[in-house]
């Protein structure tokens, strides 16, 4: 019989080729150890809501009641629902095109935008275009959209930071195109050299592939540092002087952990630098719902916003995601508040910022718990977590464990984190799902498991792996020599 | 030169087309942008959107059950308040509860499982089985963004290159153009037969299947629209046999597009949907791989800014399932709102249940409204000089057929636009309704269509029939030879 067309053989070779660690090999075999009714701690996905972490109560309130607007017309619905949450939720349906099951404009409802387009302004102290803003289901769907914008085939290249987050690898193949990695150095923080990235072009250049684009993502996913002002300069002046595309990846714009470096937009450096780099650089900017304190990641919402793209491009764009109809709406009322949030004087103001502060804090203090809970372990180094929601330990794999790891067919760091897994039911994803140098490994790990629960693990952690490097270590059994 | 502009971006982006959203629409916003700030400036005033199957923007209102279990699933906090059971039905309530209980953590706010809640998606089976009579597996259900999402990630897995062909049926709901047109593949037609209330002859998709292979193009899937879209046929019980038998014979994968599945509007006409067509003739896995697409936009919940659907992917080994788990992955899931949407409406409430009775009120109002509607406007049509009209039998359109003079023809040459368009330029300019010329459905050629959907409200129907009467009858006469 002929080869189907769904037969493996006969499938995209480009879908092949994807490869996304986050879900891949350690979660389906922590899925099914918890099928088994073994406790498992998920820590491969920055999914805060299913590690106890709670929504915010007034965008639930405000969504709750866009859903179901009968509501509003019930003489009691006050006995349920603040009075700011009643006024929100009829402001934004005011905005929409027929209410929540209605499709919106393609770029998402032009009132949500304009909020976002307030937002950039007040952040950065530039305006922004709110025509230049489109709503996404999720950021993902948004650099999917604008990677398949970009490349045309193999020759085009992205610069890719190594280790990065698999989204762009993935988004890549699937196109056709080619990654071009320019390392992070993590003995300098995971700092970012420019030397680095002149190499990286100047060996895809020899290849013969045209570099049109460079990702950075800021807070860095899985690396957690904070690019400076400084170091965004350097990077828009690299983008100006080699005519690539800068994608910013923002997403975690809203976690920071430390004070030395706050978070500060390419877009805000960008315009600081005034022209020409100003009015020439092509930038997208990414942002979204599922990080920050709100952690709203099922609701997936989230946007870009195009600096300096040439109008037909943008029409381009836009009947591309035309094709989709729209984003969901109630999604993109989560945006709106976030980006339009409550103000002091508002009645739900300080139930707000109590639970804000209380999500950004926590994190802070679990992020230097993770830190320091692995930098206390045998043969693990372990940058601090600046920002974002992850930690990228370094394990010291020994040499046995390494050859061991062959021996089972697998991956070093993967068969590390198997075990981890096995042992104590943490679910982490191997360093090499994310790119890492020749010969070194890392796990990722989120810094979302509950506070409370958090010395526990780390020990549990920490029992685990000094055993291991016990058991590996070139000094105990027979010597190799 | 600038990276990303018009001559250094993917082609297929250029190449890819969608008219429900296209330059009529445009020009449409603007004329509604002139009514506002110029009142009195036009002939009418008000804009009818009758281009795209947007119920709820033209009013239709929302099934009250739905919103409510959605309400609570975004809030549930309120569950245990005893105001709730004042403002909430109680089998709401309770059919809330069951679904959070399914949810891990009750965390909506969490990714879930790539394809989507696993108790949903059980939900989702059982009522697939109620429906057909025929098991169907949780498994093999896909939660995506509306089905838009979930068409796209088919046609990535289909499409290797230009050589890959997809029949589609001509007209077709341009998504199926533009997704292969983005994934580099090439559209094989089959045409309707218009004048058999357009009827799907197998003999018709024979030969275009044979034509295609002469030309070198190897034919991957057939998509079969039912109820369809533009043209609202209904297909027989008979004819989706032979479409089986000849989808198993050559090897192609069945993509059934079923989203209008309860819009039916004639007593003689049933929904079967394909897969129960196939198990019914025997065909099992092995036999024929199929995929069908539903959604939460239409129906008589038209529920499309929620972004809500599945595919249910049957026949094909376990290696495919990993490739579709894997780029679904990519993306992390789909919005959790439109899961428990989507498992609502494949479940929604019984004989019995509190609401059963105004739940069912408010579908037969819609449906029976939808109903009525299609057969004003296809009456309407069929009065109008030089125009004939299929019945829709199903689904949200009509496709009135236009014998457009050759002299109107010739004035649409002159200002190179397809006569089509002409007249639906027209009539938007002179009425203030917007048809989508049916040139973005494609079809016969040397026959000229528009797309009229079915849903301003019944009460806007009669200025609808009355000014478009009006507008054709001066539209022929000043075209007249």
């Amino acid at each position: 019989m002929a080869p189907r067309a769904l037969d493996y053989e006969s499938l995209n070779e480009n879908v092949k080729k994807v490869q996304y660690a986050v879900r891949g090999e350690l979660y389906l075999r922590a899925s099914e150890l918890q099928k088994e009714g073994k406790k498992i701690i998920f820590t491969n996905v920055g999914n805060p809501h299913a590690l106890g972490q709670k929504p915010l109560t007034f965008p639930r309130q405000v969504v709750a009641l866009c859903q179901a607007p009968f509501l509003l017309d019930d003489p009691n619905v006050g006995l349920l629902f603040p009075a700011d949450a009643i006024a929100k939720a009829k402001h934004y349906l005011a905005l929409t095109a027929g209410g929540l099951g209605a499709y919106s404009d393609s770029r998402g409802m032009p009132g949500v935008r304009k909020e976002v387009a307030d937002f950039i302004e007040r952040r950065d102290g530039y305006p922004s275009d709110p025509e230049l803003i489109f709503l996404t289901d999720g950021a993902s769907k948004g650099v999917m959209q604008i990677l398949n914008t970009i490349i045309r085939g193999e020759s085009d290249g992205v610069l890719v930071p190594v280790p990065q987050y698999p989204l762009y690898s993935a988004a890549i193949s699937l196109f056709g195109g080619s990654l071009v990695p320019y390392y992070l150095e993590e003995t300098e923080n995971w700092g970012l050299d420019v030397n680095n990235l002149r190499q990286s072009v100047a060996q895809a250049r020899y290849k013969g592939i045209t570099v049109k684009a460079m990702v950075i993502i800021n807070p860095g996913n899985p690396t957690g540092q904070c690019l400076s002002e400084s170091n965004l300069r350097e990077i828009l002046r690299f983008c100006y002087q080699e005519n690539l595309a800068l994608l910013g990846d923002e997403v975690y714009q809203q976690n920071i952990y430390q004070d030395e470096r706050p978070f500060i937009s390419a877009r805000k450096v960008m315009m600081g630098m005034g022209p020409p780099i100003s009015k020439e650089v092509q930038l997208v900017s990414f942002h979204t719902v599922s990080k920050g304190y709100w952690g709203e990641c099922g609701q997936r919402g989230g946007y870009f916003e195009m600096t300096n793209i040439p109008p037909k491009t943008v029409d381009e764009i836009y009947k591309v995601a035309s094709v989709s109809l729209s984003p969901n709406v109630p999604a993109q009322i989560f945006m709106g508040l976030m980006v339009n949030p409550l103000k002091p004087g508002d009645i739900s103001y300080e139930q707000f910022i109590r639970e804000s502060k209380g999500v950004l804090e926590s994190l802070r203090r679990r992020a230097r718990m993770m830190t320091d809970g692995f930098n206390s372990c045998k043969n693990v180094i372990c940058n601090f977590t600046e920002g974002a929601m992850y930690s990228f330990p370094q394990i010291q794999l020994p040499p046995k464990a390494i050859e061991a790891a062959k021996r089972a067919g697998k991956v070093p760091d993967v068969f590390y984190c198997l075990k981890l897994l096995e042992a104590t039911g943490i679910s982490t994803v191997p360093g090499s799902g994310f790119g890492q140098k020749d010969g070194v490994f890392h796990l990722r790990t989120t810094i979302l498991p509950a506070e409370e629960e958090m010395p526990e693990i780390m020990d549990s952690f920490k029992k685990f792996n000094n055993e291991f490097m016990e058991q590996y270590d070139d000094r105990s059994g027979y010597s190799r020599m | 030169m600038a990276s990303v502009s018009l001559d250094t971006i993917n082609p297929k982006v250029l190449k890819c087309e969608y008219a429900v959203r296209g330059e009529i629409v445009t020009l449409a916003q603007a004329l509604q942008e002139e009514l506002k700030s110029k009142p009195g400036s036009h002939s009418f005033d008000e804009i009818l959107y009758c281009n795209i199957g947007n119920p709820q923007s033209l009013g239709q209102q929302p099934i009250t059950f739905f919103r409510e279990v959605l309400a609570l699933c975004d809030h549930p906090s309120i569950l245990d308040k005893s105001q709730t059971r004042s403002l909430f039905s109680a089998d709401a309530i309770k059919r809330a509860r069951q679904i959070l209980d399914q949810i891990p953590g009750r965390a909506t706010g969490a990714y879930s499982h790539s394809q989507g809640i696993k108790g949903l998606r059980d939900t989702i089976a059982a009522g697939i089985e109620a429906r057909d009579g025929f098991p169907a597996d949780p498994n093999d259900i896909f939660l995506t963004d509306g089905a838009s999402p979930a068409v796209h990630l088919m046609m990535q897995l289909l499409i290797r290159s230009e050589k890959d062909g997809i029949l589609c049926p001509i007209p077709q709901y341009p998504l199926y153009s533009a997704s292969i047109a983005l994934r580099g593949g090439t559209l094989v037609p089959y045409y309707l037969d218009e004048a058999a209330g357009w009827g799907l002859e197998v003999s018709e998709l024979k030969k275009q299947w044979a034509d295609a292979k002469s030309k070198g193009i190897t034919p991957r899937a057939l998509v079969v629209i039912n109820p369809g879209n533009p043209t609202g046929q209904v297909l027989a019980e008979n004819n989706q046999r032979e479409i089986v038998d000849f989808c198993k014979k050559e090897g192609l994968v069945l993509l059934a597009d079923e989203v209008y599945q309860e819009n039916v509007y004639v007593p003689e006409k049933k929904f079967h949907s394909f897969k129960k067509v196939a198990r019914s003739m025997g065909y099992g896995e092995k036999d024929i791989s199929v995929v069908s697409f539903q959604s939460v936009s239409k129906g008589y919940y038209g529920e499309c800014g929620k972004r809500g659907g599945y595919m249910e992917v049957t026949g094909f080994g376990p290696e495919i399932r990993e490739q579709i788990y894997k780029l679904a992955s990519v993306n992390l899931c789909s919005n959790i709102s439109g899961q428990i949407l989507s498992s609502l409406v494949m479940s929604p409430p019984k004989v019995g249940d509190e609401s059963y009775e105004s739940f069912s009120a408010e579908k037969d109002g819609i449906l029976s409204s939808l109903a009525r509607r299609a057969k004003t406007l296809e009456d309407a049509f069929n009065t109008l000089e030089g125009v004939t009209c299929n019945k829709a039998e199903g689904a949200m359109y009509l496709f009135p057929c236009i014998s457009l003079p050759e002299k109107a023809i010739k004035a649409a040459e002159a200002v190179k636009t397809t006569p089509d368009n002409f007249y639906c330029r027209r009539l938007l300019n002179a009425t203030g309704i917007v048809f989508v010329p049916g040139s973005g459905f494609r079809q016969a050629p040397g026959t000229w269509h528009c797309r009229c959907t079915i849903l301003p409200q019944e009460d806007k129907i009669p200025a609808v029939v009355s000014r478009l009467t009006e507008f054709h009858r001066s539209f022929m006469e000043e075209f007249r030879e």
